[in-house]
């Protein structure tokens, strides 16, 4: 071994138990980050097998390592250049053809690998059959019977992999030679030896399998071959070419289609004469899901089992989120009145009460709600049921340029009151095709998110006393059809192009176990508490002191009477307040005010701020929320609200619908991939936000 | 409309072959044809729809698109726009 650790990499497709094997393997010893540059997951784990330490790549669940999706060229990249010394191939025991599809391409590639046949115990259950031997013997690979969920297996499978990566370190990969029948065959020939005449790119690959993915035209690598030798490269695409023309004019076909036809013959080949017996009832058995759907997916009962689901997860989170809430606010609470306390009046006090602590404790305020809402979405995906939410809305979300995967983003983002778009942004993680997850990261801020929620209740409650859930029911509304509406603009304008197929397996329903649905939850916890720690505390640093400074002149203090007065002019000498008087210009049209401007700016950093500043605004000081009442009293009694209905609803809207919160901004511009994406969001939503509220202003105005 | 780069479907040597988003729910058949190329293509067969596959549409989505197909063991769903691609032989 080159290291004193082997490298093994597990693949396989998706849905097959990967991340149950990776868990069982590696134990809490994993992490996870993302490959340079995107937003594919990348984790690994360490572990030891007979005292032989390991480490564990995780390569993302893919059905084949063409060129085309992001999942299938990190995979393919990982194995290329990270060159792993050998790999765990898991199939799922009860669709082992398909599954064998990756593992052919594995053996064309030539690198050492070994079979992991999981969910064993759910083929045992259907009576499926398995000559472990003679699979093994064909394959010419070990074949290990795994059952993720007990463990079983596990053990065996991580031995098995580290003799085999023992046995073949220090040999280079050999391709397996698979017949593609009598046209592509002699072109290979052909192909190989000018690839291996020129050491064209033989460094990198293995020459059979450049000349595969020449024939199969993948782009990736015809790229990186024109750049490395232009003139080889041109006669492969020449060869290429010849032996295209002449497919379809024999067979009407063409090389890619012709291989994988092969690639599925050679399989079929490998599983004959009774490598696999399932018994006649095997067909019945299979069809429990099936049986499930037919009630789950049913045109009447599915949207309204469905529609169940959802409402139960907002009810639960929100009822269980909050007692834990409680405890961390009263606690920051707590914390704040005792440094107040213990230290002296002053600036550094201001800091450090009003900047950090509520800053932080608002954040960790959070925590609680969003680990609710990632256990629901762990339990939803793990169980299958997420794939059929996919399913059963992609007609509509289709409509809006989006996918059926978009579903569940917008939800967690605030589709259902309460949610929160930073988790929302980071679940879009599971739509595989970049633009309509593009569309999705970009609309998920349109939300009614649970920062935006205090805002909605105080404005109610001045304006509309009694009618308050009404208020919320339709701002909810607003936010869904803003958000599709937008997308769909979106997807015709800047992010237009066809979208990716919709070809997605629904896999069989299945009971999540306690420890994946717990690891998948912590992970992407976590992911926001690392992130929102750093920048939040940031953010309301600088809002803190874009609204203290520059101090009032002490002179000028003294003329006010009253703490208050001197606290609102303190406000307007500020940086924050004379942005927020100049902004007047502009926002007077939507029907705001400079101290509505300051609360705005401050929602800029979290949407929580808004309130806080709005109750600085109107002179309060201390806990907002024993002033809540005074705060409403304070509104409605000001003579820019009184009686300004028009300005309360473009406030609304506005608050629903501008710039994304600073911690969205940073997620959207790394699941983005681009920082101009970032900036896009704040700038263009705060316009669609501007343009809405003025309108609904001007229109109010002269009701 | 979106992968306009399919190869013209050979309807002549299959007399009986339909698309299989014309199927009924329940119905069963073969694949004679794929008959869309680039990534709609690689993905169908990606996912074992290849000539000579037996499948059966099992369902269709309460707006009655996407639609389901059970093959290999599994069960997988396309939409009807993808579906127009691949030619079946019904039993
Ligand atoms: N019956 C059974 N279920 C399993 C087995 N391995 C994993 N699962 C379950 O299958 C589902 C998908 O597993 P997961 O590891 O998330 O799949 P991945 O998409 O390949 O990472 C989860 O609900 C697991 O609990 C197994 O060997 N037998």
């Amino acid at each position: 071994m080159p290291e004193n650790f082997i490298s093994i990499a597990l693949a396989g497709n998706p849905n097959c138990g990967k991340s149950t094997i990776f868990n069982a393997i590696t134990g809490a010893h994993q992490h996870v980050g993302n490959y340079p540059g995107i937003t594919v997951e990348k984790k690994e784990g360490f572990a030891a097998s007979d005292g032989q330490s390991v480490k564990v790549i995780d390569l993302p669940g893919t059905y084949s390592l063409t060129a085309y999706s992001l999942e299938e060229r990190v995979a393919r990249r990982v194995l290329l250049n990270e060159r792993p010394n050998v790999v765990i191939d898991i199939a799922d025991a009860g669709t082992l053809d398909r599954h064998l599809y990756l593992a052919v391409q594995l053996m064309e590639m030539g690198i050492p690998f070994v079979l992991g046949l999981n969910m064993m115990d759910e083929a045992r259950q259907k009576g499926i059959s398995i000559n472990l031997e003679l699979l093994s013997k064909r394959l010419g690979i070990p074949v290990v019977p795994t059952v993720g969920r007990t463990g079983e297996g596990v053990r065996e499978l991580l031995a098995v992999a580290c003799r085999t990566a023992r046995e073949h370190a220090g040999h280079p990969w050999r391709p397996r030679r698979l017949s593609y029948g009598p046209d592509l065959d002699v072109a290979l020939v052909e192909m190989v030896s000018l690839i291996e005449k020129q050491s064209f790119l033989t460094a990198l690959f293995p020459a059979r399998w450049i000349a595969l993915k020449y024939l199969e035209a993948d782009s990736e690598i015809i790229r990186i071959g024109r750049g490395a030798d232009e003139k080889t490269s041109s006669a492969l695409e020449n060869m290429v070419q010849e032996v295209t023309g002449h497919l379809s004019q024999t067979l009407e076909t063409y090389p890619e289609a012709v291989i994988s036809d092969y690639r599925y013959g050679y399989i079929s080949a490998l599983l004959r004469d009774g490598v696999v017996s399932s018994p006649e009832n095997a067909r019945n058995r299979m069809a429990f899901s099936e049986k499930i759907d037919k009630v789950l997916t049913q045109r009447l009962i599915g949207p309204i089992v469905m529609l169940a689901v959802m409402y139960l997860m907002y009810k639960v989170t929100f009822s269980v989120g909050e007692i834990p809430m409680g405890w961390i606010q009263a606690f920051f609470g707590w914390l704040a009145e005792f440094v107040d306390g213990i230290m002296p009046d002053g600036l550094v006090k201001s800091l450090v009460v009003s900047g950090v602590i509520e800053g932080v404790g608002g954040l960790f305020g959070f925590v609680p709600l969003i680990v609710v809402v990632f256990l629901f979405i762990a339990v939803l995906d793990d169980s299958g049921y997420m794939a059929r939410i996919a399913y059963m809305l992609d007609r509509i979300f289709h409509f809006f340029g989006l996918h059926g995967c978009s579903v569940m983003p917008f939800i967690i983002s605030g589709g259902i009151a309460g949610g929160c778009a930073v988790p929302g942004i980071m679940a879009t993680r599971t739509l595989r095709s970049s633009k309509e997850r593009l569309a999705t990261i970009l609309t998920a801020p349109f939300f009614s998110c649970g920062a935006k929620l205090p805002v909605f209740l105080l404005i109610s409650a001045v304006f509309f006393p009694e009618r308050g859930p009404l208020v919320m029911f339709l701002l909810t509304l607003a936010g869904w059809l803003v958000a599709l509406l937008i997308a769909r603009l979106l997807r015709s304008t800047v992010i237009s192009g066809a979208g990716t197929p919709f070809v997605m397996e629904l896999p069989p329903y299945r009971l999540p176990t306690l420890k994946g649905v717990l690891i998948h939850t912590w992970e992407r916890t976590f992911a926001y508490i690392k992130k929102a720690g750093t920048v939040v505390l940031a953010i309301t640093i600088v809002i803190w002191a874009a609204m203290t400074y520059p101090r009032l002149p002490a002179a000028e203090s003294a003329k006010y009477a009253s703490d208050e007065e001197m606290q609102m002019a303190a406000l307007r000498h500020s940086i924050a307040g004379r942005i927020g008087v100049a902004l007047e210009n502009v926002t007077q049209y939507a029907g705001f005010d400079w101290r509505g401007n300051i609360a705005l700016i401050g929602g800029f950093g979290a949407k929580e701020v808004i309130v806080s500043t709005l109750g600085t605004a109107y002179s309060l000081s201390g806990n907002e929320e024993e002033n809540n009442e005074n705060l409403i009293q304070r509104i409605r009694e000001d003579q820019h609200w009184r009686d300004n209905t028009p300005a309360a609803i473009s406030f609304l809207l506005f608050v629903l619908l501008y710039s994304p919160c600073f911690m969205a901004v940073v997620v959207i511009a790394k699941e983005a991939g681009s920082w101009r994406w970032g900036l896009f969001s704040v700038i263009f939503n705060t316009l669609v936000a501007f343009a809405a509220s003025v309108v609904i202003y001007q229109v109010g105005r002269l009701l | 409309m979106m992968h306009n780069t399919a190869m013209p479907a050979q309807a002549e040597e299959h007399p009986r072959a339909v698309e299989l988003k014309d199927m009924a729910v329940g119905e069963s058949g073969s694949v004679v044809r794929i008959c869309a190329v680039g990534e709609l293509g690689r993905r169908i067969r990606d996912m074992g729809i290849i000539p000579g596959s037996r499948l059966c549409v099992t369902g269709r989505a309460p707006l009655n698109d996407p639609l389901t197909i059970r093959l290999r063991g599994y069960t997988l769903s396309l939409r009807g726009s993808e579906a127009a691609y691949i030619l079946v032989e019904p039993d």
